[in-house]
């Protein structure tokens, strides 16, 4: 369907083949895209009848779910109780994470005391570790902020590192030859140029943070999204259940974009006109 | 230490007004012994090259000068004051360019002033000044990867002329641009040895490029370096340029060279 309103918006352009040709060029991007998402959701519909298990509910099944949920408010509660602990968690991982890292890019000493730490972190299989967070933290947000503090911190951390370890040398010390202060040197040009890698690990981060919400809810207590999709399980809500978790991948997929625009169009504006 | 440098044969390589002193600089990489013993001045309004084979430390020597690079031992002498560190009385031209990709022409040129705190009207307006004198007009919101080779150098150029320097140190700038534009290229620095009275080091490994632009060319030996000739071209750069190109005295210069360097290409 929305393939058709494309192609009708490709080619039915008023202003002749040249203003249509670039309108196409223009809108290649989204149209692959379109195709992508159509092509998965009827996979998904012909799983969904054939059915694969009875537990698998067709695309359409999903989708009404999804809507009935809005509508009665509870997709909103759930979100609201989910994306605290992921908001606060994948902050608190973001600065300090930036700080760290960057500070182990800049300084031997700090890479020595931190990295053995982090990459440690980074390699051990967190999921396992949720449920001793319990034991310290208790049940509540700060358990879940912790949870995902766990899993988002170390891909920053090593990420930002590794960011200010490739930046370029030479303009390093181009801004040496012109005087420029160490602090000159940290903000006008490491964080500028370690920028792309620095937002390679944001994104990382914030997709494990995710992961850490989602394993908090469903292994501390059940809430928010945790809770819809654990509850909808119990009682056979296969339809609720998965609109529940589609809608998750839904949030985290825009998040994702979302950083990747602010990227391109804060700080490093000369992308657009690659 | 300087007692040490004035024995060393400055016959050869006396000048008038030298505003850089290189006085017996050596450089060990770690076990790499990069220079030897270099002692070099350098004149106002004088553009001395630095020539020889690869590795043979001509970049290490022009970062040592920049105060870029530590020297192992010996110093460098500018404006009568030892080198500590970079300063305001030289700006570096990098071989590779070293353009900040994600600011403009703009803001590249500028970026000198910028760190010194000028203020942004006063800076963009040197800029712009200096881009003009690059010939780079209308390029100044562009970004340097919608710019080829040659003019990436010329913002590097422009850059370094912007801070307003005395001594201008580069670096195999045209190492990276086309034949026909290192021609327009080696044209155009001529013209601004001779309206901006700075003292320029050139570091080439083109011996061509070092006849026709150079005051002096600087011979160093392969590594460790050392000074192992010092040659005036002494060509008349009021001719054509095509016409100095096929002058028998220029290739005479370029010949010696040749013969000089060619028991250390073998
Ligand atoms: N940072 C460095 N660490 C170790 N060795 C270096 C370094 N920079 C240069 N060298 C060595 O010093 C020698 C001179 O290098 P360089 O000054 O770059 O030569 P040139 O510019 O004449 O090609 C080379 O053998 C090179 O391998
Ligand atoms: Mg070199």
């Amino acid at each position: 369907m929305s393939v058709m309103s494309q192609e009708k918006a490709v080619t039915g352009a008023r202003a002749g083949p040249r203003e249509g040709l670039r309108l196409f060029a223009q809108n290649r991007k989204s149209f692959w895209v379109v195709l992508s998402l159509v092509g998965l959701f009827t996979a998904w519909e012909i799983a969904g009848r054939v059915p694969i298990s009875f537990a698998f509910p067709t695309f359409l099944e999903t989708l009404a779910a999804f809507f009935e949920m809005l509508g009665d408010g509870t997709m909103f509660r759930a979100f609201f109780l989910t994306l605290q602990p992921l908001v606060l968690g994948v902050g608190i991982s973001a600065l300090v994470g930036i700080a760290l890292g960057i500070a182990m890019g800049l300084s031997d000493r700090v890479e020595w005391l931190l990295a053995p730490v982090f990459i440690v972190l980074q390699a051990a299989p967190m999921a396992a570790l949720v449920p001793l967070v319990t034991f310290v933290y208790g049940i509540g947000l700060t358990a879940k902020t912790l949870a995902v503090v766990m899993l988002a911190l170390p891909v920053i951390v090593l990420n930002s590192y590794k960011a200010v370890r490739h930046v370029n040398p030479s303009l390093v010390d181009m801004c040496r030859s012109f005087q420029g202060t160490r602090m000159q040197q940290i903000f006008k040009i490491i964080i500028p140029d370690a920028s792309p890698v620095l937002f390679a690990g944001l994104r990382l981060g914030v997709a494990a943070g995710f992961i850490g919400v989602m394993l908090a809810e469903l292994l501390i207590t059940p809430t928010g999204i945790g809770d819809l999709i654990t509850y909808h399980r119990s009682v056979a809500n296969y339809a609720h259940m998965y609109a529940a978790v589609a809608a998750i991948i839904a949030v985290s997929t825009l998040t994702l974009a979302g950083l990747q625009y602010v990227e391109v169009n804060v700080l490093r504006p000369e992308k657009r006109r690659k | 230490m300087s007692a040490l440098a004035e024995e060393f044969d400055p016959a050869s390589i006396v000048t008038h007004d030298p505003v850089v002193r290189v006085e017996g600089i050596c450089k060990h990489y770690g076990s790499v012994e990069a220079l030897r013993s270099i002692d070099l001045q350098f004149e106002r309004g004088k553009l001395t090259t630095l020539l020889g084979p690869s590795g043979c430390g001509k970049t290490t020597l022009l970062k040592i000068i920049a105060g870029l690079v530590p020297a192992t031992s010996g110093r460098i002498m500018v404006n009568g004051r030892a080198v500590t560190g970079p300063g305001p009385e030289r700006a570096f031209v990098f071989q590779d360019f070293a353009l900040m990709p994600w600011a403009t022409v703009l803001r590249n040129v500028a970026f000198g002033l910028e760190l010194k705190g000028t203020p942004a009207a006063e800076r963009n307006r040197v800029a712009r000044h200096h881009i003009e004198q690059v010939g780079l007009q209308g390029f100044e919101d562009k970004y340097p990867h919608e710019l080829s080779g040659g003019m990436r150098q010329r913002v590097g150029i422009a850059r370094a002329f912007a801070v307003n320097a005395d001594v201008l140190l580069l670096d195999e700038p045209f190492s990276a641009v086309d034949e026909q534009n290192r021609r327009k290229f080696q044209e155009d620095l001529l013209r601004l040895v001779e309206i901006e009275n700075k003292t320029f080091i050139f570091v080439t490994h083109s011996i061509e490029e070092a006849v026709y632009v150079s005051d002096r060319i600087v011979l160093l030996s392969p590594r460790p370096g050392r000074v192992s000739q010092v040659i005036e071209p002494k060509i008349d750069r009021a001719a054509d340029p095509d016409d100095i190109r096929r002058d028998a005295g220029y290739l005479d210069v370029v010949e010696e060279i040749w013969q000089g360097l060619r028991h250390y290409a073998e």
